[in-house]
């Protein structure tokens, strides 16, 4: 129980005195994507050889003669998913960043590293053949900056006590203490903290909204319904620093007088609802969450909403309703979510990596915040890079990092050495920024300028075999199955375009189909109700303006210059390798092929279907796809 | 008709939450995490317990892509079609199990209620695109072949 500040205190010291105590720590990453290729089985395994081990201990006991003390821990992300199980060996300062471990290699580790002060180099991360043994040495960890996902990695995610001792809920202590709620937000404004759920709106000014209404009854509530395709920090974050953002929305109910605080999980991530449900339970238990927190009168009540599967309730209208148990569909504004939000009452709606932001800029101060990123967007950003580069994770840089830093230098260039042609920002709702703009700082005003939106922080490359007709249609596709329904303009809107670009991909695109495509996307733009329809041509009116030529291609040319549209393939017989056994002939539904027994066989291009049968069934790969 | 047993199972389920129309949507995930499907009924039956009309109800449970008024598979197969996992090809993989499994965009789940195939958007595995889920467990770098083998896999452990 911590029910007082001195109990904090105490706590604390007592958390950190154990924390130091560990001869070795056995970091097992326990993020979606390391629980994916097996950590789970990996983390059993650490435990068992450490409780059957004369030499080591697990649970804390006190130290008899020379056993060592390790403790065994999932962690959060730590970094690098592709290269997973990820497995760190921390002894005090020095830490070995094991990746790909397999079950078998578990006693090897464990005999050489925890044991034993060796290190197995087979299993560390190679650059140019070159060993690097502490994740700072990867290049891909060393160039990022983390404030948000410090934690990630170092520290058992579901431990209040580990998270005590990283200096955990000093921000709140120093929040509820030694300022007012007032003194907070305007830290938090002079921070010039925006929100990163994509809009970029600065969170100061929404708490300075909400803290000056008449209505007392007020809500916290944290956007954690991360739909965008191709996104994953904040999945990350709820699950490998879940006491990180609770504290971010305690410190906000704090500064505008909330009582009750709502996370809104979508339903796809069944770890961070688990995580985020038992960090509760834990703070609940221990007094840090309920009424009066540590002998205060401040008082805080937090529940877990699973989203349902619908995107749209990411909009903030759309995620108030679905809490409020109706359907989530977005209402006009204003009123905004400020003045009538959850249940018609005052409410700070904020994302997940907002909130995880707050306690380091109470605790450290606007000024901190400001020395890193850029003058209109402090602080750091996270991002998924994934698609078509060669490594993929989860990373964190400052504002203002320019893409070719983030592709080549962090990324490590496109996979198998492919030509670089886009980067898809903001999903659904964002764009594409191409080769002129890899130099660019990116910020929330830079890439809006480019025509695209940071977003969530989704980072999708796309190399020379991505259609970008084909990936316009795609997120067309995406929106349109999502569009709720409520407004014409993004109903029947999104559906027309979706149409045209099924029929651009299909090989029945005309040139006119470009002008309405740019028509309705104007249309939609500025009638659509919420953010969902107007953001949603986005990616078409972007992949127009800077990959004409491959929409020019194929509409005009008949040809995807990618080959990736089946519409526009072209299955030709290579005479060479023909044999003439007449198999494809026989296996053609349309009845385009003929040709004589034993010498090659020709497919008739205007009545081939490009269903494929030809080339299923042919013996001698005789059949090229072009 | 559902036998007696369901509405027992419900009203145990209601009584983990508060019974008031807030409550809809948790009330109904719970369900459906039991019996992998909505039963029409047991809408209808917590509809009159939170004092709401059916057709509220329906509304509700109809928007929400993950509420199934139809029996599911025990083994709900959902292929990510999210971007990362699109950009490195996941469409062959829906195509080879729609063959695998004799299933198409109109038919879910098979004869024998052992598998449903679904699309989703994203599971949040990007850096391991493409992933797909089996009921809670999320496989990585996936391809045609090794989805194929997967189902394989299930399906001879259920024929044992």
């Amino acid at each position: 129980m911590i029910g007082t500040r001195d109990e904090l205190l105490q706590s604390r010291a007592a958390a950190e005195s154990k924390l130091n105590s560990y001869d070795c720590r056995i970091l097992v990453c326990s993020g979606t994507g390391c629980i994916a290729t097996g950590s789970r089985k990996i983390y059993e395994i650490f435990r068992e050889l450490t409780q059957n081990a004369p030499q080591t201990t697990l649970e804390f006991a006190p130290h008899e003669g020379e056993t060592k003390q390790v403790g065994v821990k999932n962690t959060g992300c730590q970094g690098v998913c592709e290269l997973g199980p990820l497995v760190r060996i921390q002894k005090g300062n020095s830490v070995i960043q094991y990746i790909k471990v397999q079950p078998d290699d578990c006693s090897e580790i464990f005999e050489k590293s925890v044991i034993g002060d060796e290190i197995v180099e087979r299993l560390l991360y190679h650059v140019d053949e070159k060993p690097c043994k502490g994740p700072e040495d990867i290049p891909f960890i060393a160039k990022q900056t983390r404030i948000v996902l410090k934690n990630c990695g170092k520290y058992d995610a579901q431990s209040l006590e580990e998270y005590l001792a990283s200096g955990g809920f000093a921000a709140l202590e120093k929040a509820m203490f030694e300022l007012t709620p007032e003194q907070v937000i305007d830290e938090v404004d002079a921070s010039g903290l925006r929100g990163r759920g994509g809009g970029g709106f600065p969170a100061g000014r929404k708490w300075k909204q909400v803290a000056g209404q008449k209505v007392t009854e007020r809500y916290v509530v944290c956007n954690g319904d991360e739909g965008d395709p191709g996104a994953f920090m904040d999945g990350s974050v709820m699950e490998g620093d879940p006491y990180r953002m609770i504290e971010g929305m305690m410190i906000a109910a704090y500064a505008v007088k909330a009582q009750n605080g709502y996370i809104y999980v979508r339903a796809e991530y069944p770890n961070s609802v688990a995580r985020l449900t038992k960090a509760i339970h834990i703070l609940e238990e221990n007094g840090l969450l309920g009424d009066n927190i540590l002998g205060t009168d401040f008082c805080f009540h937090m529940h877990i909403n699973r989203g349902a599967g619908a995107f749209v309730c990411g909009e903030g209208s759309a995620l108030t309703a679905s809490i409020e148990g109706k359907r989530g569909m977005p209402r006009t504004k204003p009123p905004r979510t400020v003045d009538k939000g959850l249940w018609e009452r005052p409410t700070v709606l904020n994302n997940v990596e907002t909130f995880a932001n707050v306690p380091d800029i109470v605790m450290k101060g606007a000024k901190w915040f400001r020395t890193i990123g850029t003058e209109g967007s402090p602080g750091t950003k996270t991002f998924s890079l994934t698609g078509s580069i060669r490594n993929t994770g989860l990373i964190e840089v400052p504002m203002g990092t320019t893409l070719r830093e983030i592709i080549y230098e962090i990324g490590g260039g496109l996979k198998d050495d492919a030509v670089f042609k886009a980067v898809q920002t903001g999903g659904p709702s964002g764009g594409c920024l191409t080769t002129e703009h890899l130099d660019e700082p990116l910020d929330f005003d830079s890439i809006k300028k480019f025509g695209s939106i940071v977003g969530s922080g989704g980072l999708v490359v796309m190399d020379e075999n991505t259609c970008m007709v084909e990936v316009a249609r795609f997120f067309m596709s995406f929106t349109q199955r999502e569009s709720c329904g409520k407004c014409v303009p993004c109903r029947e809107g999104t559906k027309r375009m979706l149409e045209i670009l099924e029929r651009i991909v299909a090989g029945k695109g005309v040139p006119e189909d470009m002008d309405e495509l740019l028509e309705l996307a104007d249309t939609i733009q500025n009638t659509a109700l919420c953010g969902l329809g107007k953001s949603a041509p986005k990616p078409v009116v972007s992949t127009l303006r800077h990959f004409r030529d491959e929409y020019e291609a194929h509409i005009i040319e008949k040809r995807c210059p990618a080959g990736v549209c089946s519409g526009l393939k072209q299955y030709i017989i290579d005479p060479e390798k023909c044999k003439g056994c007449s198999k494809c002939a026989k296996n053609c539904p349309a009845g385009a092929i003929s040709g004589e027994i034993r010498s090659p066989y020709v497919i008739d291009q205007s009545k081939c279907l490009k269903c494929g049968a030809c080339l299923d069934n042919c013996a001698f790969n005789a059949i090229d796809v072009k | 008709m559902l036998d007696e047993t369901y509405y027992q199972k419900t009203d145990a389920i209601i009584a983990r939450h508060s019974c008031e129309p807030r409550s809809l949507i948790p009330i109904i995930q719970d369900i459906q995490a039991e019996y992998r499907y909505l039963p029409p009924e047991l809408l209808s039956y917590v509809a009159g317990k939170l004092g709401i009309s059916e057709s509220k109800a329906f509304s509700v449970a109809s928007f929400y892509e993950n509420f199934s008024f139809e029996a599911k598979g025990k083994y709900v197969i959902k292929i990510c079609d999210g971007t990362a996992c699109h950009v490195r090809k996941s469409a062959p993989i829906m195509e080879r199990l729609y063959k695998e499994l004799g299933l198409s965009k109109k038919k879910h789940t098979t004869d024998d209620q052992l598998f449903t195939l679904e699309t989703v958007s994203c599971l949040g595995a990007c850096g391991l695109a493409p992933a797909m889920m089996v009921n809670e467990q999320v496989h990585p770098k996936m391809t045609p072949d090794s989805a194929a083998e997967l189902v394989e896999k299930l399906r001879k452990e259920e024929s044992v």
